[in-house]
């Protein structure tokens, strides 16, 4: 068994060409497979990473987003009640009482348009985000028209970046200070006081609260009593749960496309491999016959064959991958059909992915030589060593 | 005539081989077809929207109203025809899956400004004249099997509760590209529930469409709205439907670059597979064409016919999947209807079709002919297997 094997190993190598070729054709299969999935799971990762668990975020029933959402004062004081909201170290409720909305900025470099979330935060809107922090500049002063932008909109959009301001509500905002908030969606926000704002958009209502739970079990509860109060036409949902539902519509676009996609090229790439080993058996009957007249049984020949086939897709899987880990340095930015707002998001390799995208490629190697295999099994020895 | 006849014998030498080739080819190409028609689809929107109505919205961006009280300045701009209103309503049929654009609008001059969605004459009135009416156009009403007369309920989003409308008229696209997917009721109906309810949102509207009696001058009178509201509470943004559709689809244009990347991606593994093919074709007939040679063809006869060989096979394939087109973009459109509505391949992209073909194998033969031409007499017979 072994030396069929070593056999199978041998030929890949003397036939480099063929090899790199056959072996090529999947590895760009198995590439735009793993970007595919990559894209999904980035989308997905930053929307999900963006909430807090033991956050609540509070919006209007049958709202989908923030942006749809609005909360009288009235009853964003009721919620601040709540017993089951955190105390923050000054001894006031840990809760954020915010705005949002979208207003058109123009991407660098180009003329067309995209709608960025502008967030209205109070005083405890960082403190409740503990993965946003300012990276340059410093923080808008209370009571002025100061605004500050997250990473993905100082770098793309015109007007984001430090000392450069934004126009909207009749009045210029200047940029002061850039934030960073890790792999999340508040990338792609700008944030400003949320008392200025509300009077600059003329809109008498918050949009959303959002609070820290006392105990984390304790979101059930919460739930309830929101939900069940007359008084509020609201409803609660964790902050990461929340941000997960908005990005499945997209997350499962994607999926889907690259599903359908790999799908279809994949048989391009099997047959690609079908041809190849088709090949490899008819130029050696010869040493087949060989091999077989040395007591090498059909299944041993079977084997080798296979197992040269599935390395061959093994070599354009790791191929694939590598080429797609490179991926991980792009960012894409697009509008999220589901909160109608801009969103960046880089390509995530995760482990998952990487068994995916190998095990794909194995099965891509395998139906395409079990075929060829089969054939070469099969032939009878006395024809085999009388073939030139 | 002798080298088309032995290029055609020589591709069908291992029929096996040449049959999955082409059968490759005709994959690759199927797939390109339908990905370039798929990113066509995507900008169907903007070709099939006017250029002479213009469209008003808030200046901030799409989510903040308009005074309703616009309507009348906006009416006295010089070169203004008509002016209708409307306003993106977002409501929820049963649930999210059966997401449809809804709007609320002003129904006549609204329907004077869209003479692509037709209506009989009975119908148009009937829905003129019931404030709780609606209309829809013909794909939403089969899917939903629902009739004249019909009530149908949304779950507002943006303005909440529940809301009943009565269906009065059933509109039909006038050409394939026109949307056929809408509801569209009275925005008198959602502003007096407003009135009660929400007060504040009350006598706002979404946009403003606006019809302009020289389409020339479409620019100018955009312009001219833009100036009337200038430094007001709420200022205006003016550009035609069609640089208004053109934005929309601009902002997800990144995932359509991506396909359209993917189905480049998609010609270069068949491009590898079918430059394999030939190259390991040329490998096994080396000695073939020393000897050739040795009968005193010439390099460029060698060429010719390993050249000729691939471009062959790889047309081959590129007629099939061109036929294979037609009925997988019929399937596509009756038993994914929900999601393309209609899914025609055009001709440019069936022309592009067959040269990608063609560049396939021109591509493919690249290196076999160069090896097959240049090889020398003595090396290619010495040469075994």
């Amino acid at each position: 068994m072994a030396i069929p094997c070593y056999y199978s190993f041998r030929n890949l190598w003397t036939r480099r060409l063929t090899t790199v070729l056959t072996s090529l054709g999947m590895a760009l299969v198995v590439f735009v497979f793993a970007a595919t999935m990559m894209l999904a799971e980035g989308l997905q990762k930053t929307l999900v990473e963006t909430g807090s668990y033991d956050n609540v975020v509070v919006i209007r029933k049958s709202a989908n987003s923030e942006v749809q959402s609005g909360v009288e004062r009235g009853q964003a004081a009721i919620v601040e009640s709540l017993p089951e909201v955190a105390t923050g170290p000054d001894g006031r409720p840990l809760l954020d009482k915010e705005l949002v909305v979208l207003i058109n900025l123009t991407k660098r470099g180009t003329d067309k348009p995209a709608n960025v979330v502008i967030r209205g935060v109070g005083p405890d809107g960082l403190a409740l985000r503990p993965q946003v922090r300012l990276v340059a500049g410093r923080m808008p002063r209370p009571g002025s028209a100061e605004v500050i932008a997250g990473k993905n909109i100082a770098e793309r959009f015109q007007g984001g970046g430090i000392g450069e301001s934004i126009r909207f509500g009749m009045r210029d905002w200047t940029v002061v200070g850039t934030f960073s908030a890790g792999t999340t969606g508040f990338n792609s926000e700008i944030w400003g006081d949320v008392d200025l704002l509300m009077q600059a958009f003329r809109r008498p209502v918050y949009s959303s609260v959002l609070f820290r739970l006392r105990d984390s079990s304790a979101f059930e509860g919460a739930r309830e009593l929101i939900e069940g109060d007359p008084r509020l036409t609201l409803e609660a949902k964790r902050e990461t749960r929340y941000y997960r539902d908005q990005s499945e519509q997209m997350a499962t676009f994607l999926r889907i496309l690259g599903i359908s996609l790999t799908l279809v090229f994949s048989v391009g790439a099997m047959i690609g491999a079908m041809i190849t080993m088709y090949a490899a058996v008819a130029n050696r009957i010869t040493e087949i016959g060989t091999m077989r007249a040395l007591g090498f049984g059909r299944l041993s020949i079977l084997a080798a064959f296979i197992l040269e086939s599935l390395l061959l897709g093994l070599t354009g899987g790791m191929l694939g991958l590598f080429f797609s880990s490179f991926m991980q340095l792009i960012t894409i930015s697009t509008m999220n059909w589901q909160t109608f707002s801009e969103l960046a998001f880089n390509f995530t390799l995760t482990f998952g992915i990487v068994w995916k995208s190998l095990l794909f490629s194995l099965i891509m190697g395998l139906v395409g030589g079990v075929l060829p295999a089969f054939r070469a099994a099969r032939m009878n020895i006395v024809e085999a060593l009388r073939a030139s | 005539m002798f080298f088309i006849k032995l290029v055609i014998r020589n591709a069908f030498r291992h029929r096996l081989r040449t049959c999955l080739t082409i059968a490759g080819v005709a994959i690759a190409i199927l797939a390109f077809g339908m990905l370039r028609t798929l990113v066509g689809l995507w900008y169907v929107g903007v070709e099939s929207s006017s250029a002479s109505r213009l469209i008003t919205r808030n200046a901030i961006s799409l989510i903040f109203p308009l005074p309703i009280a616009y309507a009348e300045r906006i009416r006295q701009v010089p070169g203004v025809k008509t002016v209708s209103y409307g306003d993106w309503f977002g409501g929820i049929y049963i649930d999210e899956k059966h997401f449809f654009a809804s709007y609320a609008i002003e129904p006549e001059r609204y329907l004077d400004l869209y003479p692509e969605f037709i209506l009989t004459r009975e119908e148009r009135e009937a829905f003129v004249r019931d404030r709780k009416g609606c209309v829809v156009g013909k794909k939403l009403a089969d899917k939903y099997g629902w009739k004249i007369g019909d009530l149908i309920t949304l779950k507002g989003t943006i303005y909440p509760g529940q809301w009943e409308f009565a269906l009065r008229g059933i509109y039909r696209g006038k050409d394939k590209g026109t949307e056929e997917r809408v509801l569209m009721f009275h925005w008198d109906y959602l502003n007096e529930v407003l009135k009660k309810t929400v007060p504040a949102r009350a006598d706002q509207v979404g946009y403003y469409i606006i019809g302009v009696t020289d389409p020339a001058r479409a620019a100018e009178v955009a312009l001219d709205v833009d100036r009337t509201f200038k430094n007001s509470l709420a200022e205006t943004m003016t550009e035609t439907e069609r640089a208004f559709q053109l934005g929309f689809v601009a902002m997800t244009e990144a995932i359509m670059i991506a396909i359209q990347i993917v189905s480049y991606v998609v010609i270069v593994i068949i491009m590898v597979v079918a430059a394999n093919t030939m190259a390991m074709t040329a490998r096994e007939r080396i000695p073939e064409y020393a000897t050739l040679k040795t009968l005193g063809f010439g390099t460029e006869h060698i060429a010719a016919i390993v050249f000729g060989e691939s471009v062959f096979i790889s047309l081959l394939g590129g007629v099939l999947g061109v036929l294979l087109t037609f009925p997988a973009s019929h399937w596509i459109e009756t038993e994914l209807a929900q999601y393309f509505p209609y899914f025609s391949v055009s001709r440019a992209t069936i022309y592009i079709d067959l040269a990608t073909a063609c560049g396939i194998g021109a591509v493919a033969a690249l290196f076999p002919t160069w090896r097959g031409a240049t090889i020398r007499i003595a090396d290619g017979l010495r040469r075994i297997g």
